[in-house]
C-alpha cells in the first residue's frame, strides 16, 4: 500500500513539472505566434537576434 | 554576395522588385527591369545593405513604395506622438510594434528581420506574420523612431500607424494567455482526477479505506485551483448577469458548478462518497476548449476603425513662414494648415489660399470632387485633389461634424448587449425550469427523508448544469466562422453567425461597395477620333496626376507614343499640351470651353464624370466614365429578392437611378444624395419598423450606419484593406456569393436550435436518477462528457454538413 502512495506522490511530482513547463511556456510568449516561427526557420541567412551568440552571426559587424 | 546567381525571374518584362508589369514608366538598372524609380530605389537600398537574399527567397517579393513626400513623416519627432506610439522607452533602447498591412510573403519576414543591417541603431526586429507587425527594438541615441518608419516604408511597408494601440495589444495578449493557463490547469487536474477516481469506480467496493481517504483529498486539492481559477470567468459571468437582472446561460452553469463543488468538498471530508470532482473538472474544461474554440480571430484585420484611423496624425501648420508637422490632436483654432494634393483636411476649416477641389468622397460617398472658393468651409474628411492649399482651422477636430457622428452610436461592445443570443434565451428558461423541479423533488422528498432530500436536490441541480447547452453556440458558430472565412466574409465574433440569421433587411451602400468606379472601359461620345489621336491623348493623360487621366491611360486601348511637349497641368482641371503633331486639350467642360473657346455641347446625364476632349482646339467630345457594377450583383440581387427587403443608400447623385432600378426591382427603396446621418436615420427607421437590418457599405460615410444596423459588413478590395468598424468584413470579389452565406448561418441556427435539444434529453436523463437521489459519481462522470461529446460532435459535423450542401465547403 505504502509503494503506491509513494508512487502516485512521484507521479504527481512529473505532472506538476510538465503543467509548470507549459506555464512557462505560455507565459514566455511561445504561444503568441504559432505562425511566423514556422517560416523563420526555413530561411537561412538568418538575421542576428541579440541573444543569439556571436557564432551564429555571420560577417554582421553590428550584432554585438 | 549579391546572389549574382538569381536569374531573370520570370519574363524580363514583370519588374525585378514587385512583380508588375513593367509599363512605359519603368526603368533599367544593374540589369534588371524595374515597373518604376521607386522599386529601383528599394532595390538600391538592399544591394547596397547586402541584403539580396530578399529577391532569392521568393520571386518579385516587393511593394512599390508609395510616393508621397518623405517628410509626411516628421511628426513622428513630436514628443507627445513618439510617446503614444512606442510599446516600451527608458531614455536609451526603445520598442515600437509597427502595423504593415503588405506584410505578404516569407522575404518580407526576412527583410524585416534583417532591418538592423542598413541601420545600426535598430537592435532587434521581429515579424508577427499573422497579425502582420512588426515589433522593433532600437537604440534611441542610434536612430529614432522617425527614422525607423522612414526606412520601412521607403523599403515598401509603408506602416499603417495610430496612436494609443499598445495598450490594447497587451490587453488582448494577457486574455489569451490566461485562457491558455485556464485550460492548462483544468486539463491537468481533470486528468489526473479521472485517474485517482478509476480505481473508485472499478474496484467495486474493494478500495481500502485508507486509500480512499488519499484519492479523495488529492482529487479536492486538484478540484480547488479550477473551481477557483479556471472557472473564475463563468461565476463573474453570471454575477453580473444577476446584477443586471438578466439571466444568461452561465447563471445555471456557476449555480451546477458551486453545489458540484459544495457537495463533493462535504461527501469528502464527510468520507461518505467519492464527490463529483472528476465531472466537475471536465465540465470545466470542455468550457474552456469551446471559448478557445470560438474566440478565434482574424489577428490581420482590423474591426475597429472610426474616423480617426482616416484622419492624417499631423498636418503641416505654417507658423511665422515656417512650416511644421503638427500632431491633429494638437490643432487649435487660427491654426494655418498646408494641405497638399491627396491629403485629408483633419478640422472643419476655412480655405483661404489655392483652388480648393474637396473629394468628399469619405465623407458622403459622392465621387465627384468638389470645387469651394477661398473663404469658403471645408469639412474634415475631404481630400484635397490638384494643387497646394492653405487653410485655417475653425473648429478643433473633437468638434467636427464627422467626430461628432461617430460618436451618437453605441460602440460594438454596447451593441452585443443588444443581442439576446439563443443560448441566453434557452439559458434563462432553462433556470426557472431546473429551480421549479428542484423545488418539486424538495417538496416530494423532504417530508419522507431529509438525507434523500438532500442528495436529490444538489442532484438535480448537478446534472442541470448546462454545459451542453452551452458547447453547442461555440462549436458551431465557431465552425461556422472558419467556413465563412475560407470564403473571404471575416466575422469580428463567433456571435455574429447568429445575428447574420436573424438578418430580413439588407441595405446596401453604392460606391465601392455594389459599384466601383474607375474600372470600366471609357465611352466616347463624339466623332470617332483616329488611333494617331487617340495615341496622343493616352500620351498626354499619362503626364497627368489627375485620378480620372491616370484611369485614362489606363484603360484606353491605345499605346503612348512619342513626347508630350510643353504640357501645363491646371490642377484639378486638366491637362493641355503638344503631342507629336496634335495639340491636345483634356479636362472638365469648363477647362476645355476656356482652352479652345468653344463650348463643349450637351454632357448628357450631368451626374456622370466626363473628360473633355479637344484635338487642334477642336472639341471632338467626351470619356464617359460611369459606374460599373461587381460581377454577379444582378443575380445576386434576384436570388436576395425573393427573401430578404432590400434598400440601397447611395451618397452619390441618381444618375444611375434607371439602371438601379432595372437590377433592384420595384420593392426597393433606393435613396440617392444621402449624407452619412441620413444613412443612419434610414437604419433607424428599418429598425423601428421590426427589421433586422444588415448594412452593408464601404467607406467611412457608411460608418456611422455600419456602427447603428444589427450587422454591419464593410467591403474590401482585398483583405487588410482598409475598411471601417464593422462587425464583418467582407471580401469585394465575393459579394455575388452573399445569399449562399445567409443561407448558410441559417441552418447554422437550426444545427445549434437541434444541439440545445439532444442536450435537454440528456438532462431529463440525468433527471431521471438525480430526483430518485440515486446519482452516483459513476453516472454522472459517464452522462455529463457524454453529453457534451455528443453535443461537440453534432454541432461541428452537422455544421461542416450544412456548409457541404451550400457548396461552401
Amino acid at each position: 500500500m505504502s509503494v503506491v502512495v509513494v508512487l502516485i506522490g512521484l507521479s504527481m511530482l512529473v505532472a506538476g513539472g510538465f503543467l509548470l513547463a507549459f506555464l512557462w511556456a505560455v507565459r514566455t510568449g511561445q504561444f503568441d505566434d504559432r505562425y511566423t516561427p514556422s517560416v523563420r526557420i526555413l530561411l537561412d541567412d538568418h538575421p542576428a537576434a541579440e541573444s543569439i551568440s556571436e557564432t551564429t552571426i555571420d560577417k554582421d559587424q553590428d550584432g554585438k | 554576395m549579391t546572389h549574382g546567381a538569381v536569374e531573370e525571374i520570370a519574363s524580363s518584362v514583370l519588374c525585378y522588385h514587385c512583380g508588375d508589369r513593367v509599363g512605359n514608366r519603368g526603368v533599367q538598372f544593374d540589369d534588371k527591369s524595374f515597373c518604376c524609380s521607386g522599386c529601383r530605389s528599394v532595390y538600391e537600398i538592399l544591394r547596397a545593405g547586402d541584403l539580396c537574399t530578399y529577391y532569392a527567397l521568393s520571386s518579385a517579393p516587393g511593394s512599390a513604395p508609395s510616393d508621397a513626400p518623405r517628410g509626411r513623416f516628421t511628426f513622428l519627432d513630436d514628443q507627445e506622438i513618439r510617446r503614444r506610439m512606442l510599446d516600451f522607452s527608458d531614455g536609451t533602447t526603445a520598442t515600437v510594434t509597427l502595423s504593415i498591412p503588405s506584410l505578404h510573403c516569407s522575404s518580407c519576414i526576412w527583410l524585416l528581420e534583417s532591418l538592423h543591417k542598413i541601420d545600426s541603431g535598430i537592435l532587434h526586429s521581429r515579424v508577427d506574420f499573422l497579425r502582420k507587425q512588426v515589433l522593433i527594438r532600437f537604440d534611441e541615441q542610434r536612430t529614432s523612431l522617425r527614422r525607423i518608419v522612414e526606412l520601412v516604408a521607403d523599403l515598401g511597408y509603408e506602416p499603417e500607424l495610430g496612436l494609443d494601440e499598445a495598450r490594447e495589444r497587451t490587453k488582448n495578449a494577457d486574455t489569451t494567455r490566461s485562457l491558455y493557463y485556464k485550460i492548462g490547469i483544468a486539463g491537468f487536474s481533470f486528468a489526473n482526477i479521472m485517474l485517482f477516481s478509476f480505481p473508485e469506480y472499478l474496484s467495486g467496493g474493494a478500495l481500502g479505506p485508507e486509500l480512499k481517504r488519499i484519492f479523495g483529498l488529492l482529487n479536492l486539492g486538484l478540484a480547488l485551483p479550477v473551481f477557483a481559477y479556471s472557472a473564475s470567468d463563468y461565476f463573474r459571468s453570471a454575477v453580473t448577469g444577476v446584477r443586471r437582472r438578466m439571466l444568461n446561460i452561465d447563471v445555471p452553469i456557476a449555480l451546477g458548478l458551486m453545489i458540484v463543488f459544495l457537495r463533493s468538498v462535504v461527501e469528502i471530508l464527510a468520507e461518505t462518497g467519492p464527490g463529483y470532482f472528476d465531472s466537475m473538472t471536465g465540465l470545466v474544461l470542455f468550457l474552456l476548449v469551446g471559448r478557445v474554440f470560438q474566440s478565434k480571430t482574424y489577428d490581420g484585420l482590423n474591426f475597429e476603425r472610426t474616423y480617426a484611423s482616416y484622419f492624417p496624425l499631423a498636418v503641416t501648420v505654417r507658423r511665422n513662414d515656417t512650416e511644421q508637422m503638427t500632431p491633429v490632436s494638437r490643432l487649435a483654432v487660427g491654426d494655418r494648415m498646408v494641405i497638399r494634393h491627396g491629403e485629408i483636411v483633419p478640422a472643419d476649416a476655412v480655405l483661404m489660399e489655392g483652388i480648393g477641389r474637396i473629394d468628399y468622397a469619405f465623407v458622403t460617398g459622392e465621387s465627384a470632387p468638389v470645387e469651394v472658393p477661398a473663404g469658403k468651409v471645408v469639412y474634415a474628411g475631404g481630400r484635397q485633389v490638384g494643387g497646394v492649399v492653405e487653410m485655417e482651422v475653425v473648429k478643433e477636430v473633437s468638434q467636427g461634424y464627422l467626430t461628432h457622428l461617430w460618436r451618437e452610436f453605441p460602440s460594438s461592445g454596447e451593441r452585443e448587449a443588444r443581442w439576446t443570443t439563443y443560448a441566453n434565451t434557452v439559458g434563462k428558461y432553462f433556470t426557472y425550469g431546473v429551480l421549479l423541479i428542484a423545488l418539486f423533488v424538495a417538496a416530494y422528498w423532504l417530508p419522507r427523508d431529509i438525507g434523500t432530500a438532500l442528495d436529490a436536490v444538489t442532484g438535480v441541480l448537478i446534472v442541470a448544469c448546462p454545459c451542453a447547452l452551452a458547447l453547442a453556440t461555440p462549436f458551431a458558430y465557431g465552425t461556422a466562422m472558419r467556413i465563412l472565412g475560407r470564403h473571404g466574409l471575416y466575422l469580428k465574433r463567433a456571435g455574429v453567425v447568429e445575428s447574420l440569421a436573424r438578418v430580413d433587411t439588407v441595405v446596401f451602400d453604392k460606391t465601392g461597395t455594389i459599384a466601383h468606379a474607375g474600372s470600366s472601359r471609357p465611352v466616347f461620345v463624339g466623332a470617332p477620333l483616329a488611333p494617331g489621336e487617340l495615341q496622343s491623348i493616352v500620351t498626354l493623360a499619362a503626364q497627368s496626376g489627375h485620378p480620372l487621366s491616370r484611369w485614362l491611360a489606363v484603360n484606353l486601348d491605345a499605346a503612348p507614343a512619342g513626347t508630350a511637349l510643353g504640357f501645363r497641368e491646371h490642377a484639378g482641371e486638366g491637362i493641355e499640351g503638344q503631342v507629336g503633331t496634335h495639340g491636345v486639350c483634356l479636362g472638365s467642360p469648363a477647362f476645355v470651353a476656356r482652352m479652345t473657346g468653344e463650348s463643349c455641347g450637351d454632357q448628357g446625364d450631368p451626374g456622370a464624370s466626363h473628360v473633355v476632349v479637344a484635338v487642334d482646339g477642336v472639341v471632338r467630345g467626351y470619356f464617359a466614365i460611369g459606374n460599373q457594377y461587381r460581377e454577379g450583383l444582378a443575380g445576386l440581387i434576384s436570388r436576395l429578392r425573393k427573401r430578404y427587403e432590400l434598400s440601397l443608400l447611395s451618397g452619390d447623385n441618381d444618375s444611375e437611378r434607371q439602371r438601379l432600378r432595372g437590377i433592384f426591382g420595384d420593392q426597393a427603396d433606393l435613396r440617392f444624395h444621402q449624407s452619412p446621418s441620413d444613412k443612419v436615420a434610414a437604419v433607424q427607421a428599418l429598425q423601428r419598423l421590426g427589421k433586422k437590418v444588415m448594412m452593408i457599405g464601404d467607406g467611412l460615410n457608411d460608418g456611422a450606419a455600419l456602427n447603428r444596423s444589427d450587422v454591419g459588413v464593410a467591403i474590401a478590395e482585398r483583405p487588410g484593406a482598409f475598411s471601417p468598424a464593422a462587425d464583418a468584413i467582407l471580401d469585394g470579389g465575393r459579394l455575388a456569393d452573399l445569399r449562399a452565406f445567409l443561407d448558410f448561418t441559417r441552418s447554422v441556427r437550426v444545427v445549434v436550435l437541434a444541439a440545445f435539444l439532444i442536450s435537454l434529453i440528456y438532462n431529463f436523463a440525468g433527471f431521471t436518477f438525480a430526483a430518485r437521489g440515486v446519482l452516483s459519481p459513476l453516472i454522472a462522470a459517464i452522462l455529463m462528457p457524454l453529453s457534451s461529446i455528443t453535443v461537440v460532435a453534432w454541432s461541428t459535423l452537422l455544421t461542416r454538413f450544412m456548409a457541404h450542401r451550400k457548396g461552401l465547403l
